[in-house]
């Protein structure tokens, strides 16, 4: 193994720069170092003015998502290894605007987020001292994978759906939204459906799988829009045939 | 957040070229275009079946000549990924249980095919008979 | 006055958006809804370190349980230095907030006739501690995340850092804060200001913690002139990766790990922690506390018993008699992690760990309700010091800690909120003085002769050196002379970054003069503790001095930036100080 990897990094500065350029940085090539590992040691000790966003370094905080070599990557879970003998091209996650380097605009996910009321929502105000909501692990088990998502924001960076129409809410989005309608605790799901039955929700996915493909996590968010758009056809049928007040 | 002068990239035209699930994506939206000329090419022929006998036959001549064999070959083969892509998604769009546990995907998969033949051999009986 | 200096105006700030201060929010939110909330983070909350915490969140709710059991369990982990009061409440009020966690959405992990599933954990006489497997923070926080989403009385200021607390004469009308999108220094003030900015394990160079875990909060009390309490109280944990520091969770002993030395021996056996049984025992072995575990580690490594690594000695966690089945029902992150970062099946193979710093037992002096002795400044969460934690926390009792005292300081910040009058003027000028500071000393000083992370880098192995799991007075005497001179040099830092968009080389040089203030209150508190209790083990004070020091060390900050220790008496109630006994 060579002892060194090329790192192609996007740079961009909002003062000054017409657009973003590449800076190419030579890191030590480590078995036990990650994309973000050779990020560090840029930061630390070849150029300080580096930017990007990390924090756990262990997957799970959803911090450090970027484009490698083209594909959406939890930076910290990628190894530079797989990418030897280099050069590995680091991008902002695509998809968002870029802020400065490789920080990119959440602005838009955040704003979404709260739309789909990833919450419980129930009718009756029970409180802790009616004890707690029995749920069997069988019951646990059919919201379990939907609620693994760390917002990590790589689905929406693999989905050309969202890159050509911004106004789409969005796999991550969708996948809390199913995350709560399955949880047998909730009774929000008539309340979801309505916000995700408009043009920009669910209708707007077209089916490419590839934020379940990139998913970190597991979460499969292409399949919950899948069974929303099921939700969602069947109440347009309901709607056709009968009366409100008998749905 | 107006103060900061974020930079959009242009997404390029030929963006569905740089990844085949990309690609097999535009394939599959534009497989629909198929699936509506063979809704069309049923109703022409049954159109033509219930004019009778002569207008059947120019139907049938109509539809060998080699143009109209080359689209309806490239629209089954079109199809055919269409039947394919849909079948695969059918595990991720329904939550089939089986006592409780989730069935596997593959088992969703396989039924469907299942049904798809038995449909097919109904229909190929009827026809035959 | 420049234009625009101050942003806007609230009734209570909170600085964090981790566990702690999302709850403080909700409480707030619902103790009086007409109060406007902010929640000031210097990253996204569901990015908090919250979301890294594993094995669970210990609360009394099984039938054979008792509270006195989860009280006297904790404060003999806590080698007798908890207040007992703190602990009584914390005790009480930990499974009412365990089932509102539940009733927002908590997936915690069930038993088959669905009710809430416990399991053992480390330092604990029964099994207490509720889990979603072994990503209950991660749960935790972003069950809390979401549930704050629906509070349209919460503002949140994501990805803006604070930098200095607004305070006069004795009292917190707000602070300055630099938001990291646009780079702009501006003032948010309130009526009474929350910090819930976690710990601060990057002070050391080989830890758990994120790389957000700075002490922000800590190190702006501190300079504001609240205290920092029992701050030499650092927690090691006991299984660590090696080269990366993640966490194994202690629910893989809780479940059945062993701890193996190169001899495959269960070396736990030697320091008066129980005798090896097969299946896990509880307060025995491998479910002993975490302090005692980790010193078990350095003697092994005096003895020659452990393996050699590239990054120093390891000792081995064995999961592997527990099966694929039960490791991927309970401890799947565990497995995930093992795979990802060590190449290593935990099914199949060893899992080479060391300890590895975890938590601060210390933080900021707070009563019971999260108020430090500034008039509108309360704290929470790991950032705080009430203290329930001691010498040494119990694994588990962190997430609850975060959920009862958020909310308690939630509700004390609203009531004070609620009658306080609005930020005096003389608050403009200090925030202009802030905005001159960081303007003039850091983003127009020349680039200078001192980078941020060589200094970084020399602080964390001088902490290593003076404040590890064994100290002598000598070593954090030249620990504190090293900090000191850091201190100067940190002085001499330039910005090479001239962006004010993003400008993470400006965030790091904040960060680590926060983190050279904290070092320097763990060693003088570390000094002036001559005796060994909990995490705190002095080779040249062996035992324990209840005589001397069975009191809390308060750091207050000098006029000339030197740390002076003061003592304050524990409050003890009906748990008179006693031998801290394990396996047997």
């Amino acid at each position: 193994m060579a002892d060194s990897i090329r790192l192609e990094v996007t740079r961009y500065r909002p003062e000054g720069d017409s657009g973003p350029e590449v800076q190419e940085y030579d890191v030590p090539l480590r078995k036990e170092w990650t994309v973000l590992d050779g990020l560090n040691h840029v930061k630390d000790e070849v150029d300080t003015t580096l930017a990007f966003r990390w924090s756990c370094r262990m997957g799970i905080c959803g911090s450090c998502g970027m484009n490698v070599d083209g594909e959406p990557k939890l930076t910290c879970a990628t190894f530079l290894s797989d990418y030897a003998p280099g050069p590995v091209r680091v991008e902002p996650l695509a998809n968002f605007p870029i802020v400065r380097d490789l920080v990119v605009d959440l602005y838009d996910f955040m704003e979404k987020l709260p739309r789909v009321k990833p919450w419980i929502i129930r009718d009756d105000d029970l409180t802790v001292i009616d004890g707690e909501y029995l749920q069997t692990p069988e019951e646990l088990d059919a919201y379990k994978q939907f609620s693994m998502c760390i917002n990590c924001m790589l689905c929406y960076a693999a989905c050309p759906v969202y890159g050509l129409d911004p106004e789409f809410i969005g796999p991550a989005a969708i996948a809390l939204a199913e995350r709560y309608d399955l949880d047998s605790r909730d009774r929000g799901a008539r309340e979801r459906l309505d916000v995700l039955i408009e043009h920009e929700g669910v209708w707007g996915c077209t089916f490419v799988g590839e934020c379940t493909r990139v998913c970190p996590k597991h979460v499969d968010p292409a399949g919950a829009i899948q069974r929303y758009k099921l939700k969602a056809a069947k109440e347009n049928v309901m709607a056709f045939l009968l009366p409100r007040g008998a749905r | 957040m107006t103060e900061v002068r974020v930079h959009h990239r242009p997404i390029s035209t030929w963006w569905w070229t740089r990844k085949p699930t990309y690609f097999v994506f535009v394939m599959r939206e534009l497989s629909s275009i198929f699936v509506a000329w063979f809704v069309v090419y049923l109703l022409m022929l049954v159109y033509a079946v219930g004019r009778g006998e002569a207008a059947y036959e120019d139907f049938l001549a109509w539809a060998a000549t080699p143009w109209v064999v080359v689209l309806n070959v490239v629209a089954s083969l079109f199809l055919v990924l269409h039947v394919v892509t849909w079948f695969n998604l059918t595990p991720q769009a329904m939550d089939v249980r089986i006592r409780g546990q989730k069935a596997p995907a593959s088992l969703v998969v396989a039924s469907q095919y299942v049904g798809l033949a038995v449909v097919s051999a109904f229909v190929l009986w009827l026809v035959t008979r | 006055m420049s234009e625009g200096l101050v942003r806007a105006a609230h009734d209570v700030l909170i600085v964090g958006g981790g566990a702690a201060g999302l709850r403080a929010a909700i409480a707030i939110a619902e103790t009086n809804p007409r109060l406007d909330v902010a929640v000031v983070s210097k990253v996204y909350p569901m990015r908090s370190h919250t979301v890294s915490a594993e094995g669970g969140a210990a609360g009394v709710i099984a039938d054979d349980d008792t509270l006195d059991e989860h009280i006297y369990d904790t404060i003999s982990g806590s080698d007798w230095l908890g207040d007992q009061d703190a602990i009584e409440a914390f005790v009480h009020e930990a499974p009412r907030e365990l089932l509102q966690l539940e009733h927002w959405g908590c997936p915690w992990s069930r038993q088959p006739d669905g009710h809430i599933a416990v399991r053992a954990f480390g330092g604990m006489k029964k099994k207490r501690t509720w889990f979603a497997a072994d990503k209950t923070g991660f749960h935790m926080l972003h069950s809390l995340f979401q549930t704050t989403l629906k509070y349209d009385a919460v503002t949140r200021y994501d990805e803006v850092f604070v930098t200095r607390l607004l305070v006069d004469d004795g009292r917190v009308h707000g602070v300055v804060a630099i938001g990291l999108f646009t780079g702009k220094i501006q003032a948010v003030t309130a009526k009474a200001v929350i910090l819930c900015t976690g710990g601060c394990g990057k002070v050391f160079p080989f830890t758990t913690n994120a790389n957000i875990n700075t002490g922000d909060g800590m190190s702006l009390a501190y300079r504001a002139g609240a205290p920092l309490k029992d701050m030499e109280f650092v927690q090691y944990h006991p299984t660590g990766l090696p080269f990366t520091g993640i966490l194994m969770t202690e629910a893989a002993r809780a479940e059945g790990g062993w701890l193996l030395n190169k001899d495959g021996y269960r070396y736990l056996q030697d320091y008066d922690l129980g005798k090896p049984s097969p299946t896990p025992e509880l307060r025995s072995m491998e479910l002993g506390p975490r302090d005692r575990l980790s010193q078990a580690f350095v003697h092994e490594v005096e003895k020659g018993r452990t393996s050699d690594s590239p990054w120093g000695p390891i000792v081995h966690l064995d999961l592997r008699h527990l099966g694929a089945e039960l490791i991927d029902a309970k401890l799947p992150f565990v497995r995930e992690l093992c795979l990802k970062y060590e190449r290593i099946d935990p099914v199949h193979e060893l899992i080479p760990v060391r300890p590895v710093v975890h938590y601060m037992m210390g933080g900021v002096h707070t009563d019971i309700d999260g108020a430090t002795p500034l008039e509108g400044l309360y704290a929470a969460g790991e950032t705080a010091c009430v203290s329930i934690n001691g010498a040494n926390r119990l694994g588990s009792n962190s997430l609850p800690e975060c959920l009862v005292f958020g909310a308690r300081a939630g509700r004390a910040a609203a009531e004070f909120a609620s009658t306080a009058g609005p930020a005096p003027a003389v608050v403009e000028a200090q925030a202009a003085d802030e905005v001159r500071r960081l303007e003039r000393d850091l983003l127009a000083a020349e680039p200078g002769a001192e980078r941020t992370s060589t200094i970084r880098q020399e602080m964390q192995a001088t902490m290593e050196d003076a404040a590890g799991i064994y100290r002598t007075g000598p070593a954090l005497t030249k620990g504190l002379d090293r900090l000191r001179e850091l201190q100067d040099r940190v002085g001499r830092v330039g910005i090479a970054d001239t962006s004010r968009s993003f400008n993470t080389e400006l965030l790091a040089a904040l960060e680590l003069a926060n983190m050279l203030d904290i070092g320097e209150c763990i060693l003088q508190s570390g000094l002036q503790r001559e005796e060994s209790r909990g995490a705190h083990q002095r080779t040249d004070f062996p035992g324990r001095d209840d005589e001397r020091f069975l009191s809390h060390q308060l750091a207050y900050r000098n006029a000339d930036g030197t740390v002076r220790v003061e003592s304050l008496p524990v409050t003890i109630t009906r748990w008179p100080p006693g031998e801290r006994i394990y396996g047997r």
